[in-house]
């Protein structure tokens, strides 16, 4: 069973593995043996760094109606929830059966004791048939912000330990606009390589050559149900005697733009402060090269003179003890602000589009009546 | 009070809109996927699944949100429940969401048996009044029926008392991000393999612009068939459709079109911005590998 510890408020990501979780991908349904076991080991085949060993992701109904309440429910605002995923790896699909919620950090509860509560959970959990391997995690998002340190981290240790673990985000707001919006990343493989590594200086990065675009892939996600809960749907649709609310065909949008843009001004702001570190740093890099040089250039020509007075020469120092290179400003931040402003950029274009669409329409309707 | 014969009377499942009384039980979509999700997943040769319900109770309701499945042995004289695990769960659960507190219990199957009785006992002890839900996930009587009882002493006191299973109305409800949820899950039915993508966004507004599509249409074939009196006229559909009619707004075109070019050039200009924003930083990366 693995125990990964969530980002909290402040708190890193640490975790520890049992043999067993290695042996994730033999399930009754799986394929062959021989693959079961290569895909099993976290390391991957060497020659697999291109294609990933998830496809896609599928989700039971049940799992996104839990993450649907769990963030009703428990989280206000700003506020992240979080919880585990739990489920089996078929062929080279992710199927995701069952999840359960983490509690909210607390900072009066220094005793809590996350691992326990995970380990209890799974335990419980596996006496009533709920598949107990642990395949992800899932975070709510506010206005798209996840791309951050934590998350990172998190997910790189989840990778690390099981091959083929995703994290889902979640954004209640999106969803309460009408449409419900769960996306499912993974790192790519590259940066999974750089955060091994931890080489976050700009030769590093150059010589991965990883871009911002390149840090999270995202996996197609698809909802299936089972036979019961589909008769379960039909009993729901002839109960329930809600009224739609129709809220997609919202033509308001000034709120929502507004807190993107905003947030987007913030992280435009955290970049270019970013872009003035390195550039001082490559300043003072080069002013560093040029005034070695001179040094160097000096010794020679006293060096010269003394030879031609007939003096032993200088001995030779050691320039790169005098001239200390500056430290270079670690580039991996840099680089999820990237993503990060590219996420909300995206998110601000597929609102756009709705919502232009929309006026459209309204336009077409007004023009028929009048 | 001792119970003699623990005699168990079914109030007949007489399909009113009156609740008897008792609590009304409202019940969110997730209590029942989860319901039928530890159904599907029971042990062999269990018949039927029993588990704690979590929620709120308010003065004259009982709002269900959560539930577990408990593990528990049936045969024919004995029934085994293991309360520890149940207890641990609720614990476990309690520190996800404080607010929540056991109301009652569920089981699959139709009827109420007898074991139903001595489950129930248990489970006053855990909470005042707890209501007891069935859902019939084998599908005996060719629907999925989900009832709800709360039980009450009867009989003669001093002699033979029993307990009965009063039922409750039941209803559905569940929150807007919930019930957006539960329309795209509705999907599924109508798909072959039972499964559905997550569509991109102008396909929602596309979709969801269809659904009113019908909806009018409806409206308009019943106002034709009162027109051309197929149909009675209804003296309250008729005041909703006036009540629809005057709610569309009615403003001067020129406003329309000035509300419309600025609202256009808000989101174009935020489109303009993001794109700029998107290619700034490309280029400051491929400035930074150079």
């Amino acid at each position: 069973l693995t125990c990964i510890r969530y980002p909290g408020k402040r708190r890193f990501v640490s975790s520890f593995l049992s043999t067993q979780s290695v042996k994730m991908a033999a399930r009754k349904e799986s394929v062959p043996t021989a693959a079961a076991t290569a895909a099993a080991s976290p390391a991957p085949a060497s020659g697999n760094t291109l294609d990933s060993p998830v496809k896609q992701i599928q989700i039971e109904g049940l799992v996104v109606l839990k993450i649907i309440k769990h963030y009703q429910e428990e989280g206000q605002g700003n506020e992240v929830v979080q919880g585990v995923l739990l489920g089996l790896v078929v062929e080279d699909r992710l199927e995701i059966t069952n999840c359960f919620p983490f509690p909210q950090h607390t900072e009066d509860d220094a005793d809590f004791d996350e691992v326990q509560y995970q380990m209890e959970m799974m335990r419980s959990l596996r006496h009533v048939n709920i598949d107990h391997l642990h395949v992800g995690w899932y975070q709510s998002t506010y206005y798209g912000s996840f791309v951050s340190r934590a998350l990172l981290d998190s997910q790189f240790s989840y990778q690390h330990a099981i091959e083929e673990s995703v994290v889902l985000i979640y954004d209640p707001i999106k969803t309460a606009q009408g449409s419900l919006s769960l996306k499912a990343y993974r790192l790519t493989p590259k940066l999974m390589e750089i955060c091994k590594e931890k080489d976050f200086t700009p030769e590093g990065l150059k010589k991965a050559n990883v871009g911002f675009e390149c840090m999270f892939e995202e996996v197609p996600i698809v909802i299936k149900n089972s036979h019961l809960i589909n008769v379960l749907m039909w009993e729901l649709e002839e109960k329930s005697t809600l009224a739609d609310k129709h809220e997609l065909l919202n033509l308001s949008s000034s709120n929502h733009l507004e807190k993107s843009l905003q947030l987007l001004m913030d992280r435009v702001d955290d970049m270019s402060q970013d872009i003035v570190k390195y550039n001082t740093f490559s300043r003072n890099l080069s002013k560093q090269q040029q005034q070695k040089h001179q040094y160097v250039q000096r010794r020679q020509q006293e060096n010269v003179q003394r030879q031609s007075r007939g003096e032993p020469p200088l001995p030779e120092e050691d320039i790169s003890k005098m001239f200390k290179p500056p430290q270079a400003p670690p580039r991996m931040d840099t680089l999820l602000i990237a993503g990060q402003i590219n996420t909300y950029c995206q998110n601000i274009k597929e609102f756009t589009s709705q919502n232009l669409g929309k006026l459209f329409m309204a336009e077409a309707l007004q023009g028929h009546n009048s | 009070v001792v119970k003699i014969h623990p005699v168990v009377l079914l109030s007949h499942p007489f399909r009113t809109k009156m609740s008897v009384y008792g609590p009304v039980v409202k019940i969110h979509p997730v209590v029942l996927a989860s319901i039928a999700d530890s159904y599907e997943r029971r042990n062999e040769g269990a018949i039927r699944v029993i588990g704690t319900l979590l929620g709120t109770v308010e003065k004259h309701t009982v709002e269900v949100t959560n539930c577990f499945s408990v593990p528990h042995n049936e045969s024919e004289d004995e029934v085994a429940v293991d309360m520890e695990f149940a207890k641990n769960m609720y614990e476990l659960h309690k520190k996800v969401s404080p607010s929540e507190v056991i109301v009652g219990w569920y089981a699959t199957g139709f009827d109420i048996t007898e074991h139903s009785v001595l489950i129930h006992e248990y489970y006053s002890r855990e909470a005042q009044n707890p209501i007891h839900l069935t859902v019939d996930t084998a599908l005996q009587s060719g629907r999925m029926n989900i009832r709800a009882y709360v039980s009450a002493q009867m009989g003669v006191p001093g002699k033979t008392v029993g307990v009965m299973f009063t039922p409750l109305t039941v209803k559905y409800i569940s929150y807007d991000t919930e019930r957006i949820g539960v329309d795209l899950l509705q999907r599924t039915r109508t798909s072959p393999g039972r499964t559905i993508g997550l569509t991109t966004d102008l396909e929602q507004v596309g979709a969801a612009s269809s659904r009113i599509q019908d909806m009018l249409a409806t409206v308009l074939t019943y106002t034709e068939d009162v027109l051309s009196g197929k149909v009675t006229a209804d003296n309250t559909v008729g005041r909703f459709l006036t009540d629809l009619v005057n709610k569309v707004p009615k403003i001067s075109a020129e406003d329309f079109e000035s509300m419309l070019n600025s609202n256009i050039n808000d989101l174009l200009m935020v489109t303009y911005l993001s794109n700029l924003t998107q290619a700034q930083i490309a280029l400051n990366e491929k400035l930074i590998c150079l």
